[in-house]
């Protein structure tokens, strides 16, 4: 049995039109159908353009915005609708790190006051101490105990985004929902983060959801990739075989379109033309036809299945063909 | 010897505040050809940006000081009137910012911003100036520029936003463009379509370029000549193969093993650089990274001594450390090439 299991989940956010009565109009499909599953100890690197709905997917795994349908299992038990007392149970199981370690940190509350605060909210009192276990905490990440008391402008945002990590494995959770937790930061500092987690990971068997639109830094810490589009899940399947074999041309033209700190290597690029449609009118048949370069009539007219084309690599294309595009 | 397009020579500036001197930028020099892009490469604070704002002269009236020459076209930059430098932004050189959002007007169209950016130096006919605007916006890539001309910024996407800003750049045909971050908040896909532009541009119009950015996949793209800064100094100054093939400070080292690869998985771990950027007010003593170097022991000088020399370790490449250029060499090849 997985750690957690999602299937066809489903956020939609209403619209209204902007008249006198307001009326409801289509909603915004940010994300639809997805489905994945996520063992203790893995990682799975949830990757897209901006709008992809990625982020939204990560926050409704925790439960952190209701899911409009589908079905959220975690560790056997389903958390798709509960509420009250057992919404907060789940919270000790299930964190996140933001991806801006100066909003996400509140600059009046002293770090140890932060990293304090989910023993706080879940009326738990560590062995040892809050304090002292917050300084093993701080400890932990890289952080200087002795700082304790200092504010979080006083940090920089390496540090920072360390201080929000500790926060997240406080209550020593089963799975963390990382959003682009690197994103905001210097590549140097970048680097010592990603060990951070990582070392985190295997100390505590922690399974990561990691959301991130940079494809080098996914493809270093995931075990398994998942690509959406436009809320859709286009491609999945562990880390080599989807940067060496991708078979969806979504795949192929994001990783063709990511710079490669080589020079004179002349790779072949796929060019998408225009930009993202919109979630509220998505298009027929295949969202990501619009844009592909090999669709045809019947991408506009089906919907394309996601289909386990071998295993663990499920692909949703009417024409999927593997290529190398690194 | 004919002197280069574009001349920077010394160039510091310092920015005086109640804590101490920032030294954003101390003692940097480079040369750029026409038809040539120079990629500048640090971390944030590193100095990169507040180069390009000197070279715009954007500098002026605020409290800095500025020392050094900017030599473009055999004319000092810093020494030119306010009226002149006037004349020369936007004609001969203009400037792509990282945030289109904030560097547009949001009260006005599109069209009448870039209309406004001809008409400031040519007498031209409204009509005409829009005409040229709408066949501008169409190049860079923006469909349905005859309906897009008359919508405001908050109406674009990002991409777009940074196509009008790239097209506002180009529409006098600068023969310098620095960009600095100009695709760090886009999309791969859009990065890749702005990149093409740029270097389509290039191309066509034989402008130099300096692209500021802290992606070296970026740089490997685009660039000619590539200068690693660090604490407001150049590290390291080479030639693009140079820089990615036998790159030659510590530093470099770190920012090349620090990076995971898109193309293949790398050795377990990633070897990050230790500490963080040093503050710009107390750069540490010597080199400045020397509180970081893992490599400082090979130096056989105390680092934090002096400051090293600019020196060159193989011909045409620049860099700045106490460690023999041998040693660093055999460094390199032995602990940090396998690990890229």
């Amino acid at each position: 049995m997985s750690l957690l299991e999602v299937t066809n989940l489903q956020k939609y956010f209403p619209t209204y039109e902007q008249k006198l009565l307001r009326r409801e109009s289509d909603p915004i499909k940010a994300v639809d159908r997805l489905s994945f599953t996520l063992d203790s100890g893995e990682t799975l690197g949830l990757v897209g353009e901006s709008g992809c709905g990625k982020s939204t997917a990560g926050r409704t795994v925790l439960r952190l915005l209701n899911p409009t349908g589908g079905q959220i299992v975690f560790n056997g038990q389903d958390v798709t609708n509960i509420k009250g007392e057992a919404l907060r149970k789940l919270r000790r199981e299930v964190q996140m790190v933001f991806q801006d370690p100066y909003g996400s940190l509140n600059p009046r509350h002293p770090v140890g006051a932060i990293i304090a605060a989910p023993f706080e909210i879940q009326g738990i009192k560590p062995e040892g101490g809050v304090k002292r276990t917050v300084q093993e905490l701080m400890e932990r990440v890289g952080l200087n105990p002795e700082h304790y008391n200092r504010y979080p402008h006083e940090f920089s945002g390496g540090q920072r985004q360390r201080i929000g990590v500790a926060r997240a494995i406080a209550l020593k959770p089963k799975l963390i929902v990382c959003d682009e937790p690197v994103s905001a930061l210097d590549v140097s500092i970048q680097a010592q983060v990603i060990n951070l987690l990582e070392d985190l990971q295997e100390e505590q068997n922690l399974a990561y959801v990691f959301i991130a639109h940079d494809l080098s830094v996914v493809r270093h810490i995931s075990d398994r990739v998942l690509v959406m589009y436009l809320g859709k899940m286009m491609e999945v399947a562990d880390r080599d075989t989807l940067y060496e074999r991708p078979m969806h041309p979504y795949t192929q033209a994001l990783m063709s379109a990511v710079p490669v700190p080589e020079p004179r290597r002349n790779r072949e690029r796929i060019l998408l033309t225009g930009d993202l449609p919109s979630p509220q009118n998505p298009p027929s048949g295949c969202v990501f036809r619009t844009r592909c370069p090999i669709a045809t009539e019947r991408c506009a007219a089906e919907v394309p299945l996601p289909t386990e084309l071998e295993p663990g690599h499920v692909v949703a294309c009417h024409f999927p063909k593997v290529r190398d595009v690194l | 010897m004919t002197e280069p397009f574009l001349r920077v020579k010394d160039l510091h500036v310092h920015f005086p505040t109640d804590d101490g001197v920032v030294k954003a930028v101390d003692g940097l020099t480079f040369d750029l050809e026409k038809g040539k892009t120079l990629g500048i490469v640090g971390e944030s604070g590193s100095g990169k940006s507040v180069t390009s704002l000197a070279i715009m002269g954007l500098h002026r009236g605020t409290r800095a000081q500025l020392s050094g020459e900017v030599l473009l076209d055999n004319q000092d930059l810093l020494k030119v009137s306010d009226e002149e430098l006037r004349g020369m932004r936007g004609r001969k050189m203009a400037m792509i910012f990282q945030d289109p959002l904030s560097a547009m007007h949001p009260y006005y169209t599109i069209g009448q911003q870039l209309t406004e950016a001809i008409q400031v130096h040519e007498k031209v006919a409204k009509a005409s100036a829009r005409t040229k605007v709408i066949d501008m916006l169409g190049r860079v890539g923006i469909p349905n520029p005859q309906r897009r001309v008359d919508q405001y910024p908050h109406e674009f996407s990002g991409g777009m936003r940074q196509r009008a800003m790239i097209a506002m750049a180009l529409i006098n045909d600068p023969e310098l463009l620095i960009a600095d971050e100009p695709t760090t908040a886009l999309d791969v896909t859009v990065q890749a379509q702005i990149l093409d532009l740029m270097r389509g541009l290039q191309d066509e119009f034989g402008s130099a370029i300096i692209m500021i950015t802290h992606d070296l996949g970026v740089v490997a793209e685009i660039a000619d000549d590539v200068l690693v800064m660090y604490g407001g100094k150049c590290v390291e100054y080479s030639g693009l193969d140079d820089a990615f093939h036998r790159p030659d400070h510590p530093y470099t080292w770190g920012l090349l093993t620090s990076m995971p690869r898109l193309d293949r998985v790398k050795s377990e771990r990633l070897v990050p650089v230790a500490g963080n950027p040093p503050s710009l007010i107390n750069v540490p003593p010597g080199c400045a990274f020397h509180p970081r170097c893992t490599f400082r022991e090979f130096a056989g000088i105390d680092c934090a001594a002096a400051v090293p020399e600019l020196a060159e370790s193989y011909p045409d490449h620049l860099s700045r450390c106490h460690i023999a250029p041998a040693k660093r060499a055999e460094l390199f090849t032995e602990q940090i090439a396998p690990k890229l």
